[in-house]
């Protein structure tokens, strides 16, 4: 006896089937009577009791989509035959293969009857465009080259390359560990459970300084000095650390989370109603 | 001249230099556009402007949205349509080549519009390059058949199906055309 599993297997394959069949009526001009509409919705009515899940049900969805495609061309299929352009297409084909060129041409012209237009400059547009190019500046003068500032050179000082932020004055390792130090003390005095708020954490006065501790905080996540724990249904991303520095996942597979850090969010927490 | 023949006369002219030269990317012009510039008794003027072109051989050719040609249509109807100015009679196959057309091409197009017509209104295009390949050297079918897509006589779509564009509709009499092949 077949198992219920067994079953919605036929019953998939059957209206994947149905839709490629379908397809290749309407994409190769097929004859669209050659698809047995009562057999296909009696398929489809005998398995839809089965289907449960989305998937199923948008098979069975996309099934009586391109149905109704095929009913379509199958009525326009009559229309055309009922118009008095219908002919058999083998009997014209048939003609087509025998005329020769020079006949085609004799009929063709008999009902061709193209559309007559001119191409011609009139007066005033020839007057218009006189004008038009007297006014106009040569081009010399509408791209005019600025010539590049001067700038002198000379070679920067460390403490000045900490100023444009391009060195810092501690090294990132240091740094690193110092902002662990700080979301461990953090958990201990505003988290609960040993973890925080991932934006009780990251927030700060400024949306700079914000912005420079959600960077700290994503390498804090890859170098392993703390987890991220993620309540999808609630929307809440909590900073958990480690005790000590976790060595790689191993053969885990490792993920990226993508995390907003926008303006509008950071003024929210300044408002407090981001966890509201 | 009367006011009323003068009135007629000045809308004829702007008739005849809105249809003639080309406005926009196709030629002819949309019905909402003849009204705006020449007011809403325009299908008046154009069937003044018609009867005037008689004697030249030329007839104002209306090409309405749907592909059937309509009977009594309505000003809604009009506006939507498309007018063109068209050779009234027939050309002979030797004046063909005035305009540009040499005798293989326009029996290959001739050809491809009629075996579309036979497959009701859309066509492969290999069934039609092996169509045409029968009469005409292999390596200009292609060519061919992008140049009756690029005049819009066919058009094509991402299947490579081919059918007829907005230029066959306004030049050619599809069923005079079918006729004269099944009687010859």
């Amino acid at each position: 006896m077949q198992t219920k599993r067994e079953r919605s297997k036929l019953g998939r394959e059957k209206l994947q089937r149905i839709i490629e069949m379908c397809k290749s009526v309407e994409d190769r001009s097929l004859d669209p009577f050659l698809i047995d509409v009562d057999g296909v919705i009696s398929t489809v009515k005998e398995y839809f009791p089965e289907w449960k899940i989305p998937d199923d049900l948008n098979l069975d969805a996309e099934t009586i989509h391109r149905l109704a495609s095929v009913i379509k061309l199958q009525s326009e299929w009559v229309k055309h035959r009922s118009t008095s352009l219908y002919t058999d297409p083998f009997l014209l084909e048939e003609k087509l293969a025998r005329i020769a060129k020079e006949d085609m041409v004799e009929i063709f012209t008999k009902i061709w009857h193209p559309i007559i237009e001119f191409e011609q400059i009139s007066l005033h547009s020839f007057a218009e465009s006189l004008r038009y190019w007297e006014s106009l500046l040569p081009l010399k003068e509408r791209w005019k080259e600025f010539a590049p500032e001067e700038v002198e050179t000379s070679l920067a000082t460390r403490e000045e390359l900490i100023k444009q932020q391009i060195l810092r004055d501690k090294a990132f390792s240091e740094e690193l560990e110092n902002f662990w130090q700080e979301l461990k003390q953090q958990v201990e005095t505003k988290g609960k459970e040993g973890k925080i708020r991932y934006w009780d954490f990251v927030g700060a006065e400024t949306y700079e300084d914000t912005v420079q501790r959600a960077f700290m905080t994503s390498f804090l996540v890859t170098y392993g000095y703390a987890t991220l724990e993620i309540i999808p249904l609630e929307e809440e991303i909590f900073v958990k650390p480690y005790e000590k520095q976790m060595a790689k996942a191993g053969k885990k597979q490792l993920i990226s989370i993508p995390i907003s850090v926008s303006v509008k969010d950071w003024l929210k927490w300044k408002r407090g109603e981001l966890n509201e | 001249m009367s006011k009323r023949k003068a009135y007629y006369a000045s809308k004829i002219k702007r008739a005849i230099h809105m249809l003639f030269y080309r406005r926009h990317k196709k030629p002819g012009v949309k019905g909402w556009e003849l009204r705006k510039a020449l007011g809403s008794d325009y299908p008046k003027v154009l069937k003044i402007l018609d009867d005037y072109l008689k004697t030249l051989d030329l007839q104002v050719k209306t090409v309405f949205e749907e592909e059937k040609p309509v009977e009594k249509p309505t000003l809604e109807e009009l506006d939507k349509a498309r007018f063109y100015v068209t050779l009234r009679g027939e050309l002979t196959p030797k004046e063909t080549k005035m305009i540009g057309w040499r005798i293989d091409d326009l029996a290959g197009l001739a050809i491809t519009i009629a075996y579309i017509i036979s497959k009701k209104g859309k066509a492969q295009r290999k069934e039609v390059e092996d169509l045409l390949r029968e009469k005409l050297p292999g390596w200009k079918v292609g060519l061919n058949i992008d140049r009756y897509i690029r005049y819009g006589y066919l058009t094509q779509d991402e299947n490579e199906q081919l059918y007829l564009d907005w230029r066959t509709r306004a030049e050619v009499d599809q069923k005079a055309l079918i006729d004269l092949l099944l009687t010859k």
